[in-house]
Parts: structure tokens; sequence; C-alpha cells
């Protein structure tokens, strides 16, 4: 079961839908074998790109190749690509194993190996003993198997998947994304995974795609995306953030000093062009220390409002003096005192740790 | 029941019941089961109904087997009874004018459900239903002018140089066809869209991802989702047609004859209203064989058809 894998360019991609732009000049090199995510509010041109890919839309401009090759012209049927529908779309009218084999009925193989070739996927995505029932007898889970199979079938160099976990619980969620890891790995088929969920981006994913408004912001791996996003989008997107505005002092080698309302910050400084660019100052509530003396840098004095239990970690919120709004987590492992509401404390921030961003990239 | 009582009070309730009774005994049981009575005796003259010749029998049912002619299929000859030939005709030409019907509504349904736009869809709706304002009869008729030797089609035809001389349509079975196909192709589209609405596209669009080409997609996957709508629109078409009177005698040329014309001419012309009671059972109940046994065929079972 070791298919051909193939890598796919998207040069300048473009998609309008009469006067609305879904997806903005796109850029971006996937590798044969990687396992690619495009992360995204909802709305923001996911569908849009993975329908451009698989060819139920032709991009209004810009060139599509996979492994090389131009697509321009070719539809869904002549392209190397299988699709894993938000809804799956498995047929119902069909046992699971004429499903998992109907992209063999289409190229003319025999009843006999068709029948195989289920049998052998059904053991891959571990679902034996169910060639023979109707899709209606499967739960969730396993009917995404199913849809995996099915795709994995046509032996594409390439698998489309359009947020193929979202209907599923918690738990299932967590147990098919290892699993899907794993399939990928097993067959060395590029994945191209679209999803809104972060965490499934950053836990399976190779490299990441965070789009926004049709626009592509930041391609990275999940720690690069995490820790060092480009702009003020992508560090929202993914995952929390104190957030200061203000204005940028005296830049060099990379650092800057930021005067806010609340205080004046040293800070990495991402690309925020020149003079007057509105920008702000983002810091990870992991990133934010909880203290009872002042810290040697970046330290604002604090009195606490609310302490919750998460858990793994007690998110510290608090406000500060000049009515900042601040959050900090603190490990629950044992290590240190947690505060108590009404206390009067610090909180401050390592300048590494800290970045000076630009908004997101919009139009024009 | 106790949900129509609460819905519209006793009073009501009870006028919605006596009503649905009334329309159910008086105008659809009672007079079936008069004919259904009257089939069994013989047809006498006044004075001798009730006296001892009034017996029940089934002579009138063995009449359809009198009178014999010749004919031959495949260049084979054979004698057959006159009106189990015209029986079997009709059967014939009725499945005839639900496949036509099938072939036309299907692709017409599918445009409709999957590919029209949806904001255009009512329109093109209405503009099926608008032949529907005009009666049968006008309908009819304007086939028949349309369809005359001297008549508007053939001249368009012979304008256009489709054609060198006239074709005469109203010969054999041809003009009854062409009518009953008009009159009922509607029952067929409808059901059918109906059937498709409710498939999801993105099943369509998963079979042309795995490589399917359009027929394998409508054969593989649309044709199976509509099958109940299909078996519902065949089953309204071919009982309309085998049971249709007007078309056939309007349309009818020299040597076309349908059962329904037959049961006709032995009501009024003949009067004898027994035979013709016999005549119209049988061809409900050969009728009701005939779409069981087709049903049966193609596996499509009654709660489908209801959907
Ligand atoms: N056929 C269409 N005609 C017009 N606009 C469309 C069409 N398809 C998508 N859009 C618009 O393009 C934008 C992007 O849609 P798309 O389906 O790609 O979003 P998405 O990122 O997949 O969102 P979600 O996470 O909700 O699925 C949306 O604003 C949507 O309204
Ligand atoms: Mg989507």
């Amino acid at each position: 079961m070791v298919a051909m894998s193939a890598g796919i360019d998207l040069e300048n991609v473009t998609c309008d839908f009469g006067p609305f732009r879904a997806v903005d000049a796109a850029n971006v090199s996937i590798k044969p074998g990687e396992f690619f995510s495009f992360l995204g509010p909802s709305g923001c041109g996911k569908t849009t790109i993975l329908r451009m890919i698989s060819g139920f839309i032709e991009p209004t401009a810009g060139s599509i190749r996979i492994g090389g090759k131009d697509m321009r012209g070719q539809r869904p049927n002549q392209r190397p690509t299988a699709l894993i529908f938000q809804n799956l779309a498995l047929f119902p009218l069909m046992p699971i194993w004429e499903n998992i084999a109907f992209g063999l009925e289409v190229r003319g193989v025999d009843k006999a190996t068709r029948r195989k070739t289920a049998e052998d996927l059904l053991a891959l995505v571990d679902l034996p003993d169910a060639a023979d029932k109707m899709v209606s007898q499967l739960s969730g889970g396993q009917k995404q198997r199913v849809a995996i199979a099915r795709a994995l079938a046509v032996e594409p160099q390439v698998m489309l998947l359009d947020e193929p976990l979202s209907a599923l619980d918690l738990k299932l969620r967590q147990h098919m994304r290892a699993e899907l890891r794993a399939i990928q790995k097993r067959t060395g088929v590029t994945f191209i995974y679209i999803t809104h969920d972060q965490g499934e981006a950053l836990a399976m994913s190779d490299r990441v795609g965070v789009m926004s408004q049709g626009r592509i912001q930041q391609i990275a791996d999940p720690r690069d995306i995490y820790n060092s996003p480009i702009n003020g989008f992508v560090a929202s997107f993914v995952g929390e953030n104190n957030i200061f505005t203000g204005k940028v002092e005296n830049p060099s080698q990379g650092m800057a000093s930021f005067s806010t309302p609340h205080g004046t910050f040293r800070a990495r400084l991402g690309d925020v062009g020149s003079g007057g660019v509105q920008a702000r100052l983002y810091v990870r509530p992991e990133h934010t220390l909880l203290m009872a003396a002042p810290g040697p840098e970046n330290s604002i004095p604090v009195t606490v409002a609310e302490v919750s239990f998460e858990g793994n970690f007690v998110a510290v919120h608090a406000v500060s003096d000049s009515g900042a709004k601040l959050m900090a987590e603190v490990r629950n492992d044992g290590s240190a005192t947690l505060p108590a509401v009404g206390d009067r404390m610090h909180m401050a921030f390592d300048a590494g740790r800290a970045a000076i961003l630009p908004d997101a990239a919009t139009k024009g | 029941m106790r949900d129509l009582i609460r819905r519209y009070g006793t009073g009501l309730s009870t006028i919605i019941c006596l009503l649905t009774a009334f329309w159910l005994v008086m105008l659809v049981i009672v007079p079936n089961m008069t004919l259904f009575e009257q089939s069994f005796r013989p047809y006498l003259p006044v004075a001798e109904i009730g006296g001892p010749r009034d017996v029940y029998s089934l002579s009138n049912y063995g009449k359809v087997l009198e009178g014999s002619v010749e004919r031959s299929l495949f260049g084979i000859g054979f004698t057959i009874p006159v009106r189990v030939l015209t029986f079997t005709l009709t059967i014939w030409y009725s499945i005839v004018v639900t496949v036509i019907c099938f072939l036309l509504a299907y692709p017409l349904a599918y445009y409709m459900a999957k590919i029209a736009n949806p904001r255009a869809l009512p329109t093109l709706i209405l503009l099926l239903f608008v032949p529907l304002w005009v009666s049968e009869v006008l309908r009819a008729f304007a086939w028949w002018i349309i369809l005359a030797l001297k008549g508007p089609l053939n001249s368009l035809l012979l304008f256009i140089g489709a054609i060198e001389k006239p074709v005469r349509w109203i010969a054999d079975y041809d003009a009854v066809m062409i009518g009953l196909v008009y009159t009922y192709v509607l029952f067929m589209i409808f059901p059918i869209y109906n059937a498709i609405s409710s498939l999801d596209r993105n099943q369509i669009e998963a079979a042309e991802d795995l490589g399917a080409p359009w027929w394998r997609i409508h054969w593989r996957i649309v044709l199976p989702h509509a099958k109940p709508g299909i078996a519902s629109g065949s089953v309204i078409v071919f009982m309309l047609s085998a049971g249709s009177l007007l078309v056939p005698s309007v349309l009818k040329s020299p040597n076309s004859q349908w059962f329904t014309e037959t049961i006709n001419e032995t009501f009024n012309d003949a009067l004898d209203w027994n035979t013709a009671s016999a005549y119209a059972f049988l061809l409900l109940i050969l009728c009701t064989l005939f779409v069981t046994l087709a049903m049966w065929v193609f596996r499509v079972k009654l709660s489908d058809i209801a959907k």
C-alpha cells in the first residue's frame, strides 16, 4: 500500500465569487509526503482552496501544479487527488466494501480484486468485518475511517481533508488525530488538511498555513507558528495573549522599546514596517510570570481579580494599577503557592518572550 | 383522532370525519361495489331483472375471449381474441408511454434539481404547469390539429427541410402515444425531481472525485437514489395511460383501439353495463397485477413509493 505522493504548488492562486474575493493570491509549495494544514476561522477561504486543488472550482487567476503538472482545465476525475468531504459523503445505498471499491469499479478492476482491496484497506483503517455492513450501521468514527479508506483506494498522490473530524466528539477526535497521522506516515501520501481547530493543526501537521479573509498570513512549522507568529492575527488565532497597544521606540538589533499607557516594555520587534504603523505587543499567558516582588524587566504591579482552576494549570486574571487586564498561567505542579483574589502582586515577562507585531495582512 | 379533536374541537372533528366517510362510502365504495356486483349478472331486458335467469356467473368476464383476429409477430402468424389483443396493445403502449415519459422526465428533473439556478426554478416550474391550465380535451384536440397531415408540424418540418413529404402522424398508435406522453409527463417529472432534490450534492462530487464519468455517476449514485421517485412516477403514468379514454379517442387512427374505448363502447353504445363493468374490473385487476409484478422485478417496495 505504498502510493506515490506528489508535491503541490500554488502560485498566486486567486478565487473570486462575483465581486467577492474568497482567496487572494495564495502562494505555497507543499512537499511530497508532507502533512500540511490550512488553519483559519470560518469563511476565510479554506474550503475554496481545497476545492480549487481538487478541481471543482477553477482559480480566477494563478496556477495550481500537482507533481509539477499544471492542473488548469483538468476535471476532478482526472486529478491524482482524493477529497474527503466535511460530511464524508459516503454512498448510503452501497455496502461498505462497494463504497471503498467505488474508485476501482470506475477504473474497471474486476470484482474479486475490488473486494480484496476493500478488505485490505478496512484492515489498514482498523475496521475489519465491516465490509458487508451498510453505512447507516456505522458510528461516526467508523464512517470517518471508511471515508479515508475509500479515498486511499484510488491510490491518490494527494489526500485533501476538509475538517473531517469536526463532527466527532472530543475523545474520538483526539483518537482520530493520532490515527490519521499514523495512516499518513504509513502510506506516505501528501495530506492537505483543513481545520479551524488550532490544537488539531499544531498537533498533526508538518507545516501549517494560517489564513484570514482569503489571505495566507503565515506558513511555518507548528512551533514557529506558535512561538514566532508573524502578525497579530496569527498570534491571537493560535493561542492566548496579553496584548498592549503603544508606540515603537529606538529599535535596534531586532529589539525595541514599546511605550504604552501601562509602562514602557522591551520586546522583540516583528516586521512592523517603518514609522507610524499600528502595532501591538503580544505575550503569552504562560510566559507571563506572577511574582510577589517586581521583576528585573517588563514588570507591572497588579491586583488579582480572579483565580480559575483549569486542571493542568491555574489561570490568574489580574488588573494593573493603570487598568490593563492581564492573565498569567501558573502550572498546577505544586511548585508555587497560588494567589488569592485581591492580592497585590507583580506580573512580568522576558523581553525575548514578547513580540511587537503588526496587525493582520489584509487585502490590497 | 385525539389530535384531531384537540385541534378542531368535537363538533368540527365530527363533521370532518363524516364528510370523509361520506366521500369514501357514497362516492367510492358504493358505486364500485354496485358495478362489481353487476359485472357478475347477465345483461337482461328490464322485465327479466330479478327473474329466474338473473343469476351470478363469470360469463361476462368470459366475453373478452370471444371473436378472434389473425395477427403475425416476427413472421409468426397466430389468432388471438380481439379484446385480448386490444388489452395487450393497451398495456404495451402504456409501457412505451411510461418509458418515453421517464426518458424525457429524468434529464429535466435532474436539471431542475441539481443544475438550474434555484432562483430561476419557480419560473421553470410555473412554465411546466401552464399547459395544465388548459383542459385536457382542448389539449388533445390541439395535438390533433398539430399532427394533422396538412397541420403545422408537417408544414414546419417541410419548411426546414427535415422531411420531404408530409408524415402521417395520426397512424397506428403514434398520435395516441404522443398525446399521452404530453398529458402525463408531468406526473413523472415531479416525483423524480423530489427524489433527486434530496440527494446530497457532495455525493455526486465525491463520485466524480473518485474518477467516475458522468454516466456512471448517474447509474450508480443518482438513479438508485431516485428509484422511489421513478417508481411512483411510473406507476402513476402507467395507470393513467392505461385508464385514459379521452386522449385515445381524440387522437385515434383507423387502426388504434384502446381498451377503455372498448369498455366505453360497451357501456354507451351497447348499453351492456354488466359486460362493461366486467371489462373495467378486468382492466383494473390486470393493471394492478402488472404493476405489482413490475415492482417485484425492479425490487421496489410500496413504502418507497409512498415516501
Ligand atoms: N459558491 C460561492 N459563491 C459565493 N460565495 C462563496 C461561494 N463559496 C464560498 N463563498 C464565500 O467564500 C468565502 C470562503 O468560503 P469557504 O467555504 O472557503 O470558507 P471556509 O474557510 O471553508 O469556512 P468554514 O470553516 O466555515 O467551512 C465565504 O465568505 C463564502 O461566503
Ligand atoms: Mg469549509
